[in-house]
Protein backbone atom coordinates (compact mmCIF):
# COMPACT_ATOMS: atom_id res chain seq x y z
CA UNK A 1 0.00 0.00 0.00
CA UNK A 2 1.61 3.37 -1.08
CA UNK A 3 0.99 6.53 1.28
CA UNK A 4 -0.85 9.43 -0.68
CA UNK A 5 -2.77 12.21 0.53
CA UNK A 6 -6.63 14.00 0.31
CA UNK A 7 -4.99 16.01 -2.46
CA UNK A 8 -3.24 13.11 -4.31
CA UNK A 9 -6.47 10.87 -4.10
CA UNK A 10 -8.63 13.77 -5.44
CA UNK A 11 -6.29 14.71 -7.91
CA UNK A 12 -6.13 11.29 -9.01
CA UNK A 13 -10.08 10.38 -9.12
CA UNK A 14 -10.70 12.87 -11.14
CA UNK A 15 -8.55 12.18 -13.80
CA UNK A 16 -10.18 9.00 -13.78
CA UNK A 17 -13.46 10.89 -14.75
CA UNK A 18 -11.47 12.69 -17.55
CA UNK A 19 -10.32 9.90 -19.29
CA UNK A 20 -10.45 9.66 -22.86
CA UNK A 21 -11.58 13.62 -23.27
CA UNK A 22 -9.67 15.44 -26.14
CA UNK A 23 -9.46 18.86 -24.93
CA UNK A 24 -10.03 19.66 -20.68
CA UNK A 25 -10.37 23.19 -20.05
CA UNK A 26 -9.39 24.57 -16.68
CA UNK A 27 -10.85 27.85 -14.90
CA UNK A 28 -9.46 30.21 -12.45
CA UNK A 29 -8.33 29.40 -9.03
CA UNK A 30 -8.71 25.58 -9.53
CA UNK A 31 -5.36 23.88 -8.52
CA UNK A 32 -6.82 20.53 -7.68
CA UNK A 33 -9.14 20.33 -11.14
CA UNK A 34 -6.25 22.07 -13.38
CA UNK A 35 -3.55 19.25 -11.59
CA UNK A 36 -6.15 16.86 -12.63
CA UNK A 37 -6.54 18.03 -16.06
CA UNK A 38 -2.69 17.86 -16.59
CA UNK A 39 -2.56 14.38 -15.06
CA UNK A 40 -5.12 12.86 -17.94
CA UNK A 41 -2.74 14.68 -20.48
CA UNK A 42 0.44 12.78 -19.36
CA UNK A 43 -1.53 9.86 -19.04
CA UNK A 44 -3.20 9.96 -22.65
CA UNK A 45 0.39 10.69 -23.29
CA UNK A 46 -0.16 14.08 -24.70
CA UNK A 47 -3.66 12.89 -26.27
CA UNK A 48 -5.71 15.35 -24.16
CA UNK A 49 -5.20 19.14 -24.57
CA UNK A 50 -5.11 20.88 -21.73
CA UNK A 51 -5.95 24.30 -21.75
CA UNK A 52 -5.65 26.52 -18.40
CA UNK A 53 -7.24 30.27 -17.56
CA UNK A 54 -4.46 32.14 -16.45
CA UNK A 55 -1.63 30.29 -17.45
CA UNK A 56 -0.60 32.06 -20.90
CA UNK A 57 1.74 28.38 -21.57
CA UNK A 58 -1.03 26.12 -21.00
CA UNK A 59 -3.88 28.32 -23.40
CA UNK A 60 -3.44 28.51 -27.25
CA UNK A 61 -6.61 31.72 -27.48
CA UNK A 62 -5.64 34.49 -29.35
CA UNK A 63 -9.13 35.91 -29.64
CA UNK A 64 -9.93 37.33 -26.44
CA UNK A 65 -11.86 36.01 -23.68
CA UNK A 66 -14.90 35.42 -25.59
CA UNK A 67 -13.17 32.31 -27.21
CA UNK A 68 -13.57 30.24 -24.60
CA UNK A 69 -17.45 30.08 -25.11
CA UNK A 70 -17.18 30.12 -28.85
CA UNK A 71 -15.05 26.71 -28.34
CA UNK A 72 -17.25 25.63 -26.03
CA UNK A 73 -20.46 26.46 -27.71
CA UNK A 74 -18.56 24.44 -31.30
CA UNK A 75 -18.33 21.54 -29.04
CA UNK A 76 -14.72 21.81 -29.09
CA UNK A 77 -14.34 21.43 -25.42
CA UNK A 78 -15.33 18.21 -23.34
CA UNK A 79 -14.66 18.71 -19.93
CA UNK A 80 -14.66 21.49 -17.59
CA UNK A 81 -15.07 21.61 -13.52
CA UNK A 82 -17.24 24.21 -11.56
CA UNK A 83 -17.89 24.37 -7.69
CA UNK A 84 -21.21 25.72 -6.26
CA UNK A 85 -22.02 27.83 -3.27
CA UNK A 86 -24.82 25.39 -3.74
CA UNK A 87 -25.29 22.65 -5.53
CA UNK A 88 -28.44 20.65 -5.27
CA UNK A 89 -29.64 17.17 -5.72
CA UNK A 90 -30.63 18.17 -9.64
CA UNK A 91 -27.70 19.31 -10.43
CA UNK A 92 -28.96 22.59 -10.03
CA UNK A 93 -25.73 25.12 -9.62
CA UNK A 94 -25.72 28.54 -7.58
CA UNK A 95 -23.07 30.96 -8.04
CA UNK A 96 -25.00 34.03 -6.94
CA UNK A 97 -25.65 33.99 -3.27
CA UNK A 98 -28.02 32.73 0.09
CA UNK A 99 -31.14 33.90 0.87
CA UNK A 100 -34.28 34.94 -0.96
CA UNK A 101 -32.53 36.60 -4.20
CA UNK A 102 -32.13 39.81 -4.67
CA UNK A 103 -32.16 40.20 -1.20
CA UNK A 104 -28.91 37.20 -0.56
CA UNK A 105 -28.09 37.38 3.47
CA UNK A 106 -24.58 35.81 1.50
CA UNK A 107 -23.29 37.10 -1.65
CA UNK A 108 -20.90 35.10 -3.91
CA UNK A 109 -19.27 36.17 -7.11
CA UNK A 110 -22.07 35.41 -9.56
CA UNK A 111 -22.91 33.10 -11.81
CA UNK A 112 -19.88 33.60 -14.35
CA UNK A 113 -19.82 31.48 -17.58
CA UNK A 114 -22.11 28.71 -15.74
CA UNK A 115 -24.96 29.59 -17.54
CA UNK A 116 -23.55 29.00 -20.79
CA UNK A 117 -21.21 26.12 -20.07
CA UNK A 118 -23.19 24.13 -18.12
CA UNK A 119 -25.24 23.66 -21.62
CA UNK A 120 -22.23 22.83 -23.61
CA UNK A 121 -19.74 20.90 -22.61
CA UNK A 122 -20.29 17.36 -22.10
CA UNK A 123 -18.44 16.38 -19.03
CA UNK A 124 -18.92 18.84 -16.49
CA UNK A 125 -17.23 17.79 -13.03
CA UNK A 126 -18.79 19.63 -10.06
CA UNK A 127 -15.65 19.67 -7.70
CA UNK A 128 -16.38 20.64 -3.65
CA UNK A 129 -13.25 19.60 -1.00
CA UNK A 130 -15.48 20.47 1.62
CA UNK A 131 -18.71 18.06 1.97
CA UNK A 132 -21.29 20.14 3.68
CA UNK A 133 -25.03 20.00 4.12
CA UNK A 134 -25.09 23.85 3.42
CA UNK A 135 -23.40 23.62 0.60
CA UNK A 136 -25.32 20.11 -0.87
CA UNK A 137 -28.50 21.38 -0.91
CA UNK A 138 -32.15 19.66 -0.76
CA UNK A 139 -33.10 23.23 -3.52
CA UNK A 140 -30.59 25.71 -4.25
CA UNK A 141 -31.64 29.47 -3.34
CA UNK A 142 -30.67 31.08 -7.00
CA UNK A 143 -29.93 28.69 -9.95
CA UNK A 144 -27.15 29.85 -12.10
CA UNK A 145 -27.12 27.22 -14.39
CA UNK A 146 -29.97 24.56 -14.10
CA UNK A 147 -28.64 20.64 -13.77
CA UNK A 148 -31.38 19.18 -16.68
CA UNK A 149 -33.28 21.24 -19.54
CA UNK A 150 -36.96 20.25 -20.55
CA UNK A 151 -37.28 18.11 -24.07
CA UNK A 152 -36.65 20.45 -27.38
CA UNK A 153 -34.51 22.87 -25.83
CA UNK A 154 -30.86 22.31 -27.18
CA UNK A 155 -28.86 20.99 -25.01
CA UNK A 156 -25.01 19.24 -25.25
CA UNK A 157 -23.57 19.49 -22.17
CA UNK A 158 -24.13 19.38 -18.31
CA UNK A 159 -22.92 18.02 -15.11
CA UNK A 160 -21.43 14.43 -15.41
CA UNK A 161 -20.25 13.78 -12.04
CA UNK A 162 -19.73 15.63 -8.12
CA UNK A 163 -16.82 15.11 -6.41
CA UNK A 164 -15.92 15.57 -2.41
CA UNK A 165 -14.15 15.26 0.24
CA UNK A 166 -15.65 12.45 1.13
CA UNK A 167 -17.25 10.76 -1.75
CA UNK A 168 -17.67 10.69 -5.68
CA UNK A 169 -21.32 10.80 -7.20
CA UNK A 170 -22.32 10.07 -10.82
CA UNK A 171 -25.23 12.26 -12.15
CA UNK A 172 -27.84 10.51 -14.29
CA UNK A 173 -29.65 13.99 -16.75
CA UNK A 174 -32.01 11.31 -17.38
CA UNK A 175 -33.28 10.90 -13.92
CA UNK A 176 -32.25 14.40 -13.08
CA UNK A 177 -30.25 13.08 -9.87
CA UNK A 178 -27.02 11.88 -8.30
CA UNK A 179 -25.95 8.38 -7.55
CA UNK A 180 -23.26 7.59 -4.78
CA UNK A 181 -20.60 5.67 -6.50
CA UNK A 182 -17.65 5.85 -4.20
CA UNK A 183 -16.97 6.70 -0.70
CA UNK A 184 -13.08 7.91 -0.19
CA UNK A 185 -10.86 5.66 2.14
CA UNK A 186 -12.19 6.24 5.43
CA UNK A 187 -15.51 7.39 5.14
CA UNK A 188 -19.10 5.82 5.67
CA UNK A 189 -22.00 5.67 3.79
CA UNK A 190 -23.94 6.41 7.09
CA UNK A 191 -21.72 9.71 7.27
CA UNK A 192 -22.06 10.28 3.17
CA UNK A 193 -25.64 10.56 4.29
CA UNK A 194 -25.54 12.71 7.18
CA UNK A 195 -23.54 14.84 5.64
CA UNK A 196 -25.13 15.25 2.22
CA UNK A 197 -28.35 17.60 1.99
CA UNK A 198 -30.09 16.58 -0.93
CA UNK A 199 -31.45 12.55 -1.88
CA UNK A 200 -29.59 10.89 -3.82
CA UNK A 201 -28.83 6.90 -5.03
CA UNK A 202 -26.83 4.68 -4.71
CA UNK A 203 -25.08 2.36 -6.42
CA UNK A 204 -25.62 -1.02 -6.09
CA UNK A 205 -21.98 -1.51 -6.38
CA UNK A 206 -20.73 1.28 -4.06
CA UNK A 207 -16.70 0.82 -3.53
CA UNK A 208 -14.45 2.89 -1.95
CA UNK A 209 -12.65 5.27 -4.00
CA UNK A 210 -9.63 3.45 -6.19
CA UNK A 211 -6.55 4.91 -4.29
CA UNK A 212 -4.05 5.92 -7.00
CA UNK A 213 -1.18 3.44 -7.58
CA UNK A 214 2.46 4.06 -7.62
CA UNK A 215 2.63 4.98 -11.33
CA UNK A 216 0.14 7.81 -11.04
CA UNK A 217 1.37 9.06 -7.89
CA UNK A 218 4.77 9.45 -9.50
CA UNK A 219 3.17 11.83 -12.21
CA UNK A 220 1.64 13.82 -9.89
CA UNK A 221 4.89 14.48 -7.52
CA UNK A 222 7.13 14.90 -10.88
CA UNK A 223 5.99 16.01 -13.83
CA UNK A 224 2.33 17.25 -12.54
CA UNK A 225 3.43 18.87 -9.45
CA UNK A 226 6.42 20.80 -11.64
CA UNK A 227 3.89 21.98 -14.32
CA UNK A 228 1.14 22.93 -11.94
CA UNK A 229 3.99 24.98 -9.79
CA UNK A 230 3.89 27.74 -12.51
CA UNK A 231 0.65 28.64 -11.77
CA UNK A 232 0.10 27.43 -8.31
CA UNK A 233 3.46 27.50 -6.19
CA UNK A 234 1.53 27.85 -2.96
CA UNK A 235 -0.14 24.27 -3.89
CA UNK A 236 2.49 22.71 -5.76
CA UNK A 237 4.67 22.85 -2.18
CA UNK A 238 2.32 22.19 0.47
CA UNK A 239 0.59 19.68 -1.46
CA UNK A 240 2.49 17.82 -3.66
CA UNK A 241 5.71 18.59 -2.09
CA UNK A 242 7.47 20.36 -4.83
CA UNK A 243 10.30 22.56 -4.67
CA UNK A 244 9.80 26.08 -4.97
CA UNK B 1 -7.53 62.10 -34.04
CA UNK B 2 -6.47 61.29 -30.88
CA UNK B 3 -5.96 63.61 -28.16
CA UNK B 4 -2.86 62.85 -26.12
CA UNK B 5 -3.46 64.04 -22.29
CA UNK B 6 -3.32 62.98 -18.81
CA UNK B 7 -4.61 60.61 -16.45
CA UNK B 8 -6.81 63.56 -14.72
CA UNK B 9 -7.75 64.39 -17.44
CA UNK B 10 -9.16 61.09 -18.89
CA UNK B 11 -10.81 60.80 -16.16
CA UNK B 12 -13.03 64.07 -16.32
CA UNK B 13 -14.09 63.22 -19.87
CA UNK B 14 -15.97 60.49 -18.14
CA UNK B 15 -18.93 62.72 -16.92
CA UNK B 16 -21.73 61.53 -13.90
CA UNK B 17 -23.73 58.84 -15.02
CA UNK B 18 -21.81 57.46 -17.69
CA UNK B 19 -22.24 53.83 -19.17
CA UNK B 20 -18.37 52.67 -18.17
CA UNK B 21 -17.12 49.38 -20.51
CA UNK B 22 -14.58 47.67 -17.64
CA UNK B 23 -12.59 45.29 -18.77
CA UNK B 24 -11.69 42.40 -16.54
CA UNK B 25 -8.67 41.46 -14.14
CA UNK B 26 -4.94 40.73 -15.72
CA UNK B 27 -6.27 42.29 -19.15
CA UNK B 28 -5.77 46.17 -19.26
CA UNK B 29 -7.47 47.63 -15.94
CA UNK B 30 -6.85 51.18 -15.94
CA UNK B 31 -6.06 51.36 -11.97
CA UNK B 32 -4.44 54.61 -12.31
CA UNK B 33 -7.42 56.43 -14.23
CA UNK B 34 -9.78 54.84 -11.83
CA UNK B 35 -8.37 56.56 -8.93
CA UNK B 36 -8.48 59.62 -10.96
CA UNK B 37 -11.81 59.06 -11.07
CA UNK B 38 -12.59 58.03 -7.34
CA UNK B 39 -10.53 61.80 -6.58
CA UNK B 40 -12.91 63.58 -8.92
CA UNK B 41 -15.63 62.12 -6.96
CA UNK B 42 -17.63 60.78 -9.90
CA UNK B 43 -21.30 59.55 -9.36
CA UNK B 44 -23.87 57.39 -10.63
CA UNK B 45 -21.91 55.23 -13.38
CA UNK B 46 -23.40 52.70 -15.16
CA UNK B 47 -20.57 49.62 -15.18
CA UNK B 48 -20.70 46.82 -17.47
CA UNK B 49 -17.88 44.36 -16.48
CA UNK B 50 -16.53 42.82 -19.95
CA UNK B 51 -17.45 39.96 -18.33
CA UNK B 52 -16.15 40.08 -15.16
CA UNK B 53 -15.02 42.36 -12.03
CA UNK B 54 -12.34 42.94 -9.40
CA UNK B 55 -10.40 45.44 -7.50
CA UNK B 56 -11.31 48.44 -10.11
CA UNK B 57 -15.32 47.17 -9.71
CA UNK B 58 -15.24 47.30 -5.77
CA UNK B 59 -13.42 50.06 -5.03
CA UNK B 60 -15.67 52.25 -7.64
CA UNK B 61 -18.50 50.74 -5.80
CA UNK B 62 -17.24 51.43 -1.64
CA UNK B 63 -16.20 55.25 -3.13
CA UNK B 64 -20.09 55.22 -3.45
CA UNK B 65 -19.51 56.35 -7.42
CA UNK B 66 -21.69 53.52 -8.75
CA UNK B 67 -25.38 52.98 -9.63
CA UNK B 68 -25.76 50.39 -11.81
CA UNK B 69 -23.55 47.40 -12.06
CA UNK B 70 -24.18 44.57 -15.57
CA UNK B 71 -21.66 41.54 -14.57
CA UNK B 72 -21.23 38.21 -14.85
CA UNK B 73 -19.00 38.30 -11.42
CA UNK B 74 -17.08 40.20 -9.20
CA UNK B 75 -14.48 38.57 -6.68
CA UNK B 76 -10.88 39.36 -5.79
CA UNK B 77 -10.11 35.81 -7.28
CA UNK B 78 -7.31 34.42 -5.07
CA UNK B 79 -7.87 37.06 -2.46
CA UNK B 80 -11.59 36.18 -1.67
CA UNK B 81 -14.73 37.71 -2.25
CA UNK B 82 -14.72 41.46 -2.85
CA UNK B 83 -16.24 42.83 0.07
CA UNK B 84 -18.12 46.06 -1.38
CA UNK B 85 -19.93 44.00 -3.82
CA UNK B 86 -21.50 41.68 -1.43
CA UNK B 87 -22.03 44.57 0.96
CA UNK B 88 -23.63 46.62 -1.55
CA UNK B 89 -25.77 43.95 -2.94
CA UNK B 90 -26.81 42.12 0.87
CA UNK B 91 -27.35 45.61 2.17
CA UNK B 92 -29.94 46.40 -0.71
CA UNK B 93 -28.18 49.68 -2.08
CA UNK B 94 -27.22 47.54 -5.10
CA UNK B 95 -29.06 45.43 -7.66
CA UNK B 96 -26.85 44.23 -9.97
CA UNK B 97 -27.76 43.60 -13.34
CA UNK B 98 -26.92 39.73 -13.19
CA UNK B 99 -25.58 38.64 -16.46
CA UNK B 100 -23.19 35.38 -17.81
CA UNK B 101 -19.80 35.89 -19.25
CA UNK B 102 -20.39 35.09 -23.20
CA UNK B 103 -23.64 37.00 -22.44
CA UNK B 104 -21.80 40.07 -22.23
CA UNK B 105 -19.51 39.70 -25.00
CA UNK B 106 -22.47 39.20 -26.82
CA UNK B 107 -23.97 42.28 -26.10
CA UNK B 108 -20.97 44.30 -27.19
CA UNK B 109 -21.22 42.06 -30.50
CA UNK B 110 -24.09 42.97 -31.61
CA UNK B 111 -23.75 46.57 -30.80
CA UNK B 112 -20.05 46.77 -33.25
CA UNK B 113 -22.27 44.98 -35.72
CA UNK B 114 -25.01 47.46 -35.30
CA UNK B 115 -27.33 44.59 -34.60
CA UNK B 116 -30.29 44.95 -31.80
CA UNK B 117 -29.47 41.34 -30.32
CA UNK B 118 -27.41 38.32 -30.72
CA UNK B 119 -29.28 34.54 -29.93
CA UNK B 120 -27.01 32.46 -27.51
CA UNK B 121 -27.76 28.93 -26.74
CA UNK B 122 -27.86 27.79 -23.39
CA UNK B 123 -28.61 29.96 -20.05
CA UNK B 124 -32.68 28.97 -20.95
CA UNK B 125 -33.68 27.42 -17.22
CA UNK B 126 -31.05 29.79 -15.36
CA UNK B 127 -32.98 32.30 -13.26
CA UNK B 128 -31.05 35.31 -14.66
CA UNK B 129 -33.33 35.24 -17.10
CA UNK B 130 -36.32 35.90 -14.64
CA UNK B 131 -34.02 39.27 -13.46
CA UNK B 132 -33.36 40.17 -17.12
CA UNK B 133 -36.71 40.76 -18.31
CA UNK B 134 -34.38 42.65 -21.29
CA UNK B 135 -33.19 39.55 -22.42
CA UNK B 136 -35.62 37.64 -23.98
CA UNK B 137 -36.18 34.08 -25.63
CA UNK B 138 -37.97 33.42 -29.33
CA UNK B 139 -38.20 30.51 -31.48
CA UNK B 140 -35.24 30.02 -33.44
CA UNK B 141 -36.98 31.91 -37.00
CA UNK B 142 -35.01 29.15 -38.92
CA UNK B 143 -36.50 26.15 -37.12
CA UNK B 144 -39.40 25.23 -38.86
CA UNK B 145 -39.95 21.86 -37.73
CA UNK B 146 -39.77 22.18 -33.95
CA UNK B 147 -39.87 24.55 -30.90
CA UNK B 148 -36.33 25.62 -30.41
CA UNK B 149 -36.43 28.52 -28.06
CA UNK B 150 -33.38 30.68 -27.83
CA UNK B 151 -32.33 33.25 -25.88
CA UNK B 152 -31.74 36.66 -26.87
CA UNK B 153 -29.29 39.01 -25.59
CA UNK B 154 -29.88 42.84 -26.82
CA UNK B 155 -26.86 44.99 -27.94
CA UNK B 156 -24.33 46.62 -25.16
CA UNK B 157 -23.41 50.14 -26.68
CA UNK B 158 -21.51 51.84 -23.23
CA UNK B 159 -21.05 55.50 -23.37
CA UNK B 160 -17.20 54.90 -22.73
CA UNK B 161 -14.60 51.36 -22.67
CA UNK B 162 -11.81 52.42 -20.49
CA UNK B 163 -8.90 50.46 -20.23
CA UNK B 164 -5.17 50.17 -20.46
CA UNK B 165 -2.56 48.93 -22.60
CA UNK B 166 1.36 48.73 -23.58
CA UNK B 167 1.57 51.08 -26.02
CA UNK B 168 0.39 53.81 -28.50
CA UNK B 169 1.71 55.82 -30.80
CA UNK B 170 1.97 59.84 -31.54
CA UNK B 171 -1.28 59.06 -33.86
CA UNK B 172 -3.29 57.84 -30.79
CA UNK B 173 -3.14 54.05 -32.46
CA UNK B 174 -2.75 51.91 -29.54
CA UNK B 175 -1.64 48.53 -29.35
CA UNK B 176 -3.50 46.04 -27.27
CA UNK B 177 -1.47 42.69 -28.49
CA UNK B 178 -4.17 40.05 -28.04
CA UNK B 179 -6.41 41.31 -26.09
CA UNK B 180 -9.01 41.10 -28.53
CA UNK B 181 -11.87 41.79 -25.66
CA UNK B 182 -11.10 45.11 -25.78
CA UNK B 183 -11.22 45.79 -29.73
CA UNK B 184 -15.11 44.96 -28.82
CA UNK B 185 -15.15 47.10 -26.22
CA UNK B 186 -13.88 50.29 -27.80
CA UNK B 187 -16.24 48.78 -31.30
CA UNK B 188 -19.31 48.86 -29.40
CA UNK B 189 -18.18 52.06 -27.13
CA UNK B 190 -19.01 55.85 -28.44
CA UNK B 191 -16.36 56.82 -27.33
CA UNK B 192 -12.31 55.16 -25.76
CA UNK B 193 -10.30 56.28 -23.54
CA UNK B 194 -6.73 54.29 -22.73
CA UNK B 195 -3.98 54.09 -20.54
CA UNK B 196 -0.85 53.20 -21.77
CA UNK B 197 2.67 51.92 -20.30
CA UNK B 198 4.53 53.86 -22.93
CA UNK B 199 5.00 56.14 -26.49
CA UNK B 200 5.25 53.66 -29.17
CA UNK B 201 8.04 55.63 -30.99
CA UNK B 202 6.75 55.38 -34.96
CA UNK B 203 3.36 54.55 -36.54
CA UNK B 204 2.19 50.79 -35.48
CA UNK B 205 0.68 50.30 -38.16
CA UNK B 206 3.75 50.17 -40.34
CA UNK B 207 5.26 47.23 -38.43
CA UNK B 208 2.65 44.26 -40.12
CA UNK B 209 3.45 42.13 -36.58
CA UNK B 210 2.27 44.90 -34.21
CA UNK B 211 -0.65 45.83 -36.63
CA UNK B 212 -2.35 43.09 -36.40
CA UNK B 213 -2.94 44.01 -32.36
CA UNK B 214 -3.55 47.41 -32.98
CA UNK B 215 -6.62 49.34 -32.16
CA UNK B 216 -7.08 52.16 -34.59
CA UNK B 217 -6.81 55.74 -33.50
CA UNK B 218 -10.34 56.03 -35.69
CA UNK B 219 -11.86 54.39 -32.42
CA UNK B 220 -9.51 56.01 -29.72
CA UNK B 221 -10.90 59.28 -28.10
CA UNK B 222 -8.32 60.25 -25.85
CA UNK B 223 -4.81 58.33 -24.62
CA UNK B 224 -3.30 59.32 -21.38
CA UNK B 225 0.58 57.68 -20.44
CA UNK B 226 0.27 55.69 -17.29
CA UNK B 227 3.03 53.67 -16.24
CA UNK B 228 2.10 50.76 -14.05
CA UNK B 229 -1.13 52.01 -14.88
CA UNK B 230 -2.78 48.27 -13.58
CA UNK B 231 -0.68 47.93 -10.44
CA UNK B 232 -2.16 47.24 -7.98
CA UNK B 233 -3.14 44.67 -10.17
CA UNK B 234 -0.72 42.73 -11.93
CA UNK B 235 -0.31 43.17 -16.45
CA UNK B 236 0.03 39.90 -18.28
CA UNK B 237 3.54 39.75 -19.80
CA UNK B 238 4.39 43.11 -18.57
CA UNK B 239 4.67 42.92 -14.19
CA UNK B 240 2.82 41.33 -11.65
CA UNK B 241 0.36 41.99 -9.28
CA UNK B 242 1.36 43.84 -6.39
CA UNK B 243 0.08 40.38 -3.70
CA UNK B 244 0.52 42.63 -0.28
CA UNK B 245 -1.54 45.07 -1.92
CA UNK B 246 -4.20 42.85 -2.85
CA UNK B 247 -4.47 41.32 0.30
CA UNK B 248 -4.49 44.60 2.06
CA UNK B 249 -7.37 45.77 0.12
CA UNK B 250 -9.11 42.50 0.23
CA UNK B 251 -9.21 43.46 4.18
CA UNK B 252 -9.91 46.48 3.73
CA UNK B 253 -13.12 45.46 1.92
CA UNK B 254 -14.93 43.45 4.07
CA UNK B 255 -15.52 46.17 6.65
CA UNK B 256 -17.29 49.82 6.25
CA UNK B 257 -14.67 51.56 9.17
CA UNK B 258 -11.51 49.55 7.48
CA UNK B 259 -12.63 50.59 4.21
CA UNK B 260 -13.22 54.06 4.70
CA UNK B 261 -9.80 54.81 5.86
CA UNK B 262 -8.57 52.60 2.76
CA UNK B 263 -10.24 54.62 0.78
CA UNK B 264 -8.81 58.21 1.93
CA UNK B 265 -5.57 57.16 2.06
CA UNK B 266 -5.58 55.55 -1.18
CA UNK B 267 -7.42 58.31 -3.02
CA UNK B 268 -5.28 61.25 -1.72
CA UNK B 269 -2.43 59.56 -2.38
CA UNK B 270 -0.06 61.32 -5.25
CA UNK B 271 -0.94 59.65 -8.88
CA UNK B 272 1.68 57.24 -9.73
CA UNK B 273 2.60 58.34 -13.36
Amino acid sequence: MTNFNHHELLIATMARLLDGTRHIAVGVSSPIPASAALLTRHQSNGATRVSILGDPSNTFWSDGGKELFDCAAQGRIDAFFFSGGQIDGAGNINLVGIGDYPRSTVRFGGSYGSAFLYYMIPRIILFRPDHDPRVLVPKVDFISAAGTSPPGVWRRGGPYALVTGKAVFHFDSNEGRFTLQSVHPGETLPDIQATTGFAFDVAPDLSETESPDAATLSLIRGRVGREIAATYPKFARESLGIAA
Amino acid sequence: MTTWTTVDEVASMIPDGSALALIRDGCGVAMSATRALIRRRVRDLRLVNVPTGGIQTDLLIGAGCVAELETSGVSLGEYGPAGRFAQAVTSGALTPKEATCPAIHAGLQAAEKGAPFLPLRGILGSDILRFRPDWRVINNPLNDTAEDPVVVIPAITPDIALFHCAMADDAGNVWVGRERDLITMAHAARQTLVTVERLYPGNLFDDPALAAGTLSSFYVTAVAPAAEGCKPLGFTGHYGEDEDALRAYAKASRGNAEFATYLAAYATAPAAV
